[in-house]
């Protein structure tokens, strides 16, 4: 349904609702413009917290004191961790692209419940305030770390208490979000587009709103007994008031440890949406990639202990923790064989969506090969809280879930903005990113299994050589970065015009004209084949 | 299916019970951790949660629980009032169920304010020189039926917008879901109790 040249088309960037201007945008209902709130403010506050980074990766270019001092230094890791963890890594996938593909995906006119959603982002938008002011009044920035370990979390006379109340607020909002995915799949489904021909992007958010819902409250009300803790000094936590600081770990990662799979599994699914166009093939093992979601998200909460292997919990549990964790790797290894067999014997168009989501399988690779080095009790002792760790789920949530939101950006951005970038800038900025990204964590695994201690301001100097090459690496990811923001942000007014499929896909987004018009579709599909059907046969037209 | 045909702006029915029901849950998981850690420091001070729990006034917790039970009857017995298109009564029906809510947060603040008579408040001077038990049983004691306090708040600010609703008529026979999901919230707030109740209360 290319009907876009029929002249009737209204994008939804310029349908004309009750509000006129900056209202027509913050009191929006729409799940795609919904959709670009949450994408434009999580840009801005990834570059805040991304400059965090560097500058703590200047301040460890050599030993000792180089721009700021160790309590300073303490805050800018914490609240680097706060705001990537809490507002950007575990809410970007399903905020940005579930709310604007899900929906479209699934042949719906919009979310569920579209005033929730709006009141979502708003929740999201208050936590993000929260988050940063926390660095910059009162008591100054929390330096406890972005997990809020008590006792020091109790005891600390900085802003614990606004990183903490943003944290809940966050997750709130990532409730809501959750909830509102889950009745939208269940109930607004197009008719005949049964569980079995539902796109693997909404399943993996099937999947992660899960998560979101049974795992979030736990930490909620953790956070909340820390505030009591701080506030009222009841001593759930402090041992000196009779309280217990490992209860605390388990609660934290109970919630925590799944919340790794909320960062990743949509990650997974967009990646999953783009081999298949690419390669112009059919997904292979659709039934797999979907049960290795859900095992994924089931599995993950019975990992949480491996976090806690030194924190002094018994041999039994030990063993047992290491054990499921390694049982995670068995879907996640599934997935990767899909997505290379999907590849297979099949027409690889090389475009940028593609190149980011290969070394997606690339760097998730080196992250779970280590991840698993973590999950043995032994090696964990041995590398536990060091630069391995940091190298570690920089690889996993970094390489993993950034790059696959690079790659849903790159893939989706003609549909969303209704116009192309230019393909050899986003190449280079893929090439520079890729080596940047390698050359800044790849260092901190050898150092870390030298000793390097994570969240230390100051290094013996055999360290250094690592730590120039990662701070030289951070520079170059740094400009990899603005290189590829540059050439997206420049062309949502001045790139060509995209056709309504321009990488010849096949799933229910790609058979609306870009961008879509307010309602998405002009008549609701009925859905006759199975998702991922390439060649002759493009059916599943709406009408 | 009318989801699939227009945009409207009322949420189907079954839609938003399910979305109910599902953060209804959430907020099971939200008091299960504390209940979580109820059950560990149970398991470690067993002797002094006994000892501290008889501070506590079965009388008032037993009063109480009435007053949730029976408003939890009169909320169901409002929403069935609204589906027979007895506006009138479904109103009286809400408003015993605030007033009974009232008395429960009447209750629970002269039972607070007794406590606070005693020193016996968070972070107080006595309640740090009790043995280490008893000072975290009336930590939880504080933190979940203050909690809950604050459900009960916004159970009751739910069903007086509700009531006014009903007045307006935007709530009536046909359309009820924003009553029945209040009720479900109300229903869960009294459920809660029910298990705080014994927990802090009866176990001594």
């Amino acid at each position: 349904m290319s009907n876009s040249e029929t002249g009737t088309h209204v994008s939804y960037l310029d349908h004309q609702g009750k509000y006129k201007g900056l209202l027509s945008w913050l009191l929006t209902t729409d799940h795609k413009k919904i959709g670009l709130l949450y994408l434009y403010s999580i840009t801005v506050f990834f570059f805040v917290a991304a400059i965090l980074g560097v500058l703590m990766r200047i301040e460890l270019i050599a030993p000792g004191q180089t721009i700021m001092d160790a309590q300073t230094y303490n805050g800018v890791f914490t609240i680097h961790g706060i705001i990537m963890i809490f507002v950007i890594v575990i809410p970007a996938l399903p905020a940005i692209f579930g709310n604007f593909f899900l929906p479209i995906l699934i042949g719906a006119k919009d979310v569920a419940f579209p005033k929730l959603n709006l009141f979502s982002f708003y929740l999201f938008f208050i936590g993000a305030i929260f988050g940063v002011l926390s660095q910059f009044i009162g008591g100054g920035a929390p330096d406890t770390g972005w997990t809020f370990y008590v006792p020091y979390s109790a005891e600390s006379s900085t802003n614990v208490i606004y990183a903490l109340v943003a944290a809940f607020i966050l997750g709130f909002s990532s409730i809501l979000t959750g909830l509102n995915f889950i009745v939208t799949i269940h109930r607004m489904r197009a008719p005949g587009m049964g569980w079995f021909r539902m796109p693997l992007f909404p399943w993996s958010l099937y999947a992660t709103a899960w998560i979101q819902v049974l795992a979030t409250p736990i930490v909620g009300i953790t956070l909340l007994m820390v505030i009591a803790e701080r506030v009222l000094k009841i001593g759930f936590f402090d041992p000196a008031l009779g309280g217990d600081p490992v209860l605390f770990q388990h609660l934290f990662w109970i919630y925590s440890h799944p919340a790794v799979y909320i960062m990743i599994l949509p990650g997974m699914g967009i990646v999953t949406e783009i081999f298949p166009t690419f390669s112009q093939k059919p997904v292979f093992g659709y039934t797999a990639i979907l049960i290795s979601s859900l095992a994924i998200a089931f599995v993950g909460y019975f990992v949480w202990g491996h976090h806690m292997f030194t924190a002094g919990i018994s041999y039994g549990s030990r063993w047992f923790f290491s054990f499921l964790t390694f049982i995670v790797a068995v879907p996640s290894a599934i997935k990767v064989f899909n997505w290379v067999s999907t590849m297979y014997g099949g027409s690889i168009d090389l475009k940028p969506p593609l190149l980011y989501a290969i070394s997606f399988i690339f760097l998730f690779m080196i992250g779970g090969f280590t991840g698993l080095t973590l999950g043995a009790v032994a090696a964990n002792v041995q590398v536990h809280d060091t630069a391995f760790v940091v190298a570690h789920f920089h690889y996993i949530i970094f390489g993993g879930m950034g790059f696959a939101f690079f790659a849903g950006i790159h893939y989706w951005y003609p549909k969303m903005f209704g116009r192309m970038y230019s393909n050899r800038w986003a190449n280079i900025a893929w090439a520079v990113v890729f080596f940047g990204f390698n050359l800044l964590y790849f260092p901190l695994f050898v150092i870390g299994i030298q000793g390097m201690p994570r969240r230390y301001f100051d290094y013996l100097p055999q360290f250094q050589t690592g730590h120039v090459l990662s701070t030289i690496g951070a520079f170059v990811l740094f400009t990899g970065l603005v290189m590829m923001v540059y050439n997206l942000v420049y062309h949502i007014k001045r790139g060509a015009i995209a056709p309504a499929n321009p990488w010849k896909g096949v799933t229910l987004e790609w058979q609306i004209p870009s961008p879509p018009s307010h309602e998405n579709f002009d008549e609701i599909p009925v859905i006759t084949t199975d998702p991922y059907v390439f060649g002759k046969s493009t059916e599943n037209k709406p009408s | 299916m009318t989801v699939h045909e227009t945009h409207s702006t009322r949420i189907d029915s079954d839609t938003g019970k399910l979305g109910m029901w599902i953060f209804l849950f959430t907020e099971l998981f939200l008091f299960g951790g504390l209940f979580l850690v109820y059950a560990v420091f149970r398991a470690k001070y067993s002797e002094d949660f006994h000892t501290a729990a008889l501070e506590l006034n079965t009388f008032i917790g037993t009063l109480n629980t009435v007053f949730l039970l029976v408003s939890s009857m009169t909320v169901a017995m409002s929403i069935t009032a609204v589906q027979k298109n007895q506006k009138k009564l479904a109103m009286f029906l809400l408003i015993v169920t605030l007033i009974l809510a009232a008395l429960f947060m009447i209750n629970k603040y002269f039972e607070w304010s007794h406590k606070f008579e005693f020193q016996l408040f968070p972070g107080s001077e006595v309640l740090k020189n009790l043995p280490r038990g008893e000072l975290l049983f009336f930590g939880l004691y504080y933190m979940m039926t203050g909690l809950h306090a604050v459900h009960v708040l916004i159970g009751m600010i739910l069903l007086t917008i509700n009531f006014f609703k009903i007045k307006s008529g935007y709530v009536n026979q046909d359309h009820y879901l924003h009553l029945e999901n209040s009720g479900l919230y109300w229903h869960l707030v009294d459920l809660i109790w029910i298990f705080l109740f014994p927990l802090l209360y009866l176990i001594t």
